[in-house]
């Protein structure tokens, strides 16, 4: 069925200018190398793929997490979130992990998800870096606004970096944000941000071919299965 | 006084076992050791129970009586041991003393543990309830606090380098790809936790100089053996494998009233007992399984057993004597390094695996060539409470 433009012109958020997060790889524990890339709208399909049987996953919130960005990557997809980006994280090619975020506005950050398909790998600490650095060094914004959906992720995030507690509602359920401003992301950076770049471009070639994904049962075994972590 | 055999061995897959009740756990581990014993309609006479966080994260106690009753082994006696980590051991030791002295004659040990349904932090915290009350809980240590002071110790005096401990988590991590009970099924890299800048996120610190990939996994898991006197053991099935030895020995609850808080005295005396019993030499010793929740325990517990000269337990691991084919293959089931440490079990879980060596029955990439005399080590609390099994193959 053919759009209405018109219409659609009002129904679609304002989007602010974004520069590209430039990939880069990282070496993982076993050995394998993750490139950590920005996804462009059109690989919003595959991503949902490797989302969905999460969301029957209730093992460390996973199902909340996926829904939740589920929801947001169809809103990116279709037009109807302001200024949403995603990064993805992946192993020869597979989809071993998504973070996503927005802009609130230019100096505002508010980060959404971070979902690791792949587990015992530290991909979500990985991404969840990666997401980080998006946001301080090359979108240039003063401060990103998070929760934590899990108690993982408030291990990760709030205690680790660590972060500092507002009374900010977030637009994920509501509750008090935690903020990462720039003094805490320089602060955190040498333990958590790493990576290089430029990535070579047979890794690239690798990642923007189709997106890969393990089945379904493979990715539940992975995050709920007994050798889950 | 009787020697006692193992006849039954069984163990459950080790893990995140978020669908079995600890009760269940425990069962399906005895039931695995008792068909394995093949004892037909002949039942045991006692049950011991080893498990140390029942009460703390599950709410129950009694674990044993309720065994028995699971298990539909009325009226046999049921006592639940706990002794810290080293409360496996524990338990094996009481059940071997049991049917040594000629009151039973067939026990069932069991040992599990149900530690991932809580966080982290709490299974931490459950694990430091084991250090002194008042002079070392209240103040926040942890047992990997006191691994990583104890690693910085043994570092100055004995020259261990982080190349050392390196050595034995990619050993052990890559032996654990191998055993099916293995918690982490997971081989590690030597570039992605150590040479690469990558590294700093991969294996960080968790109790400097201790890093993520030296200390073992937090995991729930069970397993069981079926003892009997040797002598009541000639029409079964698989091959009996001998208690041959057995030592236990306590030091200071905290490691600074200790004269050398590098000496883990209690392993030495305790490693030292079983072999004399054995009548054995650490060098007649062809597997062992030591007690490696932090790297740095496997390279110091192979010195104290004798294994190597103190200060040489490092560079012995890094040249390779400690893998399958070297000198002394330590660890092969992937250790609680790999393999995982449900406190409760892995007393019971180390002699399993012992067991199933001397047995000959693993699979070659497993299967230490034509041992004969195996070696376990228990640690419980940090060194204060160690017991030390010497296994031996039957003839046929």
């Amino acid at each position: 069925m053919p759009l209405d433009m018109e219409l659609e012109a009002v129904l679609r958020p304002m989007q602010y200018p974004m520069v590209p997060y430039p990939p880069k790889f990282i070496t993982l524990a076993n050995g394998k190398i993750m490139v950590v890339r920005q996804a462009v709208r059109e690989d919003v399909p595959a991503i949902l793929k490797s989302v969905h049987p999460c969301l029957f996953i209730e093992r460390d919130y996973y199902d909340i997490v996926s829904a939740r960005l589920y929801g947001e990557l169809l809103a990116w997809y279709r037009y109807r979130v302001k200024s949403e980006y995603c990064l993805l994280g992946q192993i020869d090619g597979y989809l071993v992990g998504i973070v996503n975020g927005r802009l609130e506005n230019e100096k505002v950050g508010m980060s959404y998800h971070t979902l690791a398909i792949d587990r015992g790998l530290r991909i979500g600490s990985h991404l969840f870096a990666a997401k980080m650095e998006y946001h301080m060094e090359y979108l240039m914004q003063d401060e990103v606004l998070i929760v934590a959906e899990s108690p993982i992720g408030f291990r990760r995030w709030m205690i680790e970096y660590p972060l500092e507690y507002t009374k900010i509602p977030h637009e994920l359920g509501g509750g008090d944000s935690y903020r990462l401003t720039r003094e805490i992301y320089l602060k955190a950076k040498p333990r958590f941000v790493v990576g290089t770049r430029p990535v070579p471009q047979e890794l690239m070639d690798v990642a923007e071919a189709d997106i890969k994904f393990a089945d379904d049962d493979t990715i539940r075994e992975r995050i709920a299965g007994l050798k889950g972590r | 006084m009787r020697d006692v055999a193992i006849i039954g061995a069984g163990m459950i897959p080790f893990g995140r076992r978020d669908e079995d009740t600890l009760m269940e756990m425990l069962a399906y581990a005895s039931l695995k050791a008792l068909d394995d014993a093949g004892l037909g309609d002949k039942s045991v006479d006692a049950v011991y129970v080893a498990n140390m966080g029942g009460g703390m994260l599950q709410h129950q106690s009694a674990i044993a009586s309720s065994l028995v009753d699971r298990l539909s082994l009325l009226p046999a006696a049921a006592e639940t041991i706990e002794n810290g980590p080293a409360s496996g051991a524990s338990a094996v030791k009481n059940g071997l003393l049991a049917v040594a002295s000629g009151y039973y004659d067939y026990v069932l040990v069991v040992g599990g543990e149900k530690m991932r349904e809580v966080t982290g932090w709490r299974a931490t915290d459950f694990v430091a309830t084991m250090t002194h009350p008042q002079v070392e809980y209240p103040y926040g240590i942890t047992l990997p606090g006191m691994g990583g002071m104890f690693t910085r110790l043994y570092m100055e005096k004995y020259g261990v380098t982080r190349e050392h401990l390196l050595a034995v988590s990619l050993k052990n991590q890559a032996m654990g790809t191998l055993n099916p009970y293995a918690h982490v099924e997971m081989a590690l890299d030597r570039d992605g936790i150590f040479d690469s800048p990558d590294a700093i996120v991969n294996n960080p610190t968790s109790a400097d100089p201790l890093h993520l990939y030296d200390l073992c996994p937090v995991s729930d898991g069970a397993a069981a053996v079926i003892l009997c006197p040797l002598e009541m053991t000639k029409k079964l099935a698989k091959p009996p494998v001998l208690i041959a030895g057995f030592g236990q020995a306590t030091d200071t609850q905290t490691l600074q009233e200790r004269d050398d808080p590098t000496d883990l005295k209690a392993v030495t005396l305790a490693a030292q007992q079983a072999l004399e019993m054995a009548k054995l030499k650490p060098g007649d010793i062809h597997v062992a399984e030591l007690h490696d929740a932090f790297t740095i325990l496997e390279i110091a517990e192979s010195e104290h057993v004798g294994f190597f000269e103190k200060g040489k337990g490092g560079k012995a691991a890094a040249a390779g004597k400690t893998r399958l084919g070297g000198q002394i293959p330590i660890n092969v089931s992937g250790g609680l390094k790999a393999r995982g440490h449900p406190v409760g079990a892995t007393g019971v879980a180390q002699v399993v695996d012992i067991v199933w060596q001397l047995r000959h029955e693993l699979p070659e990439n497993r299967q230490v060539q034509n041992a004969e005399n195996g070696l376990t080590v228990n640690f419980g609390g940090f060194g204060n409470n160690v017991l030390s099994f010497v296994l031996k193959r039957v003839q046929p």
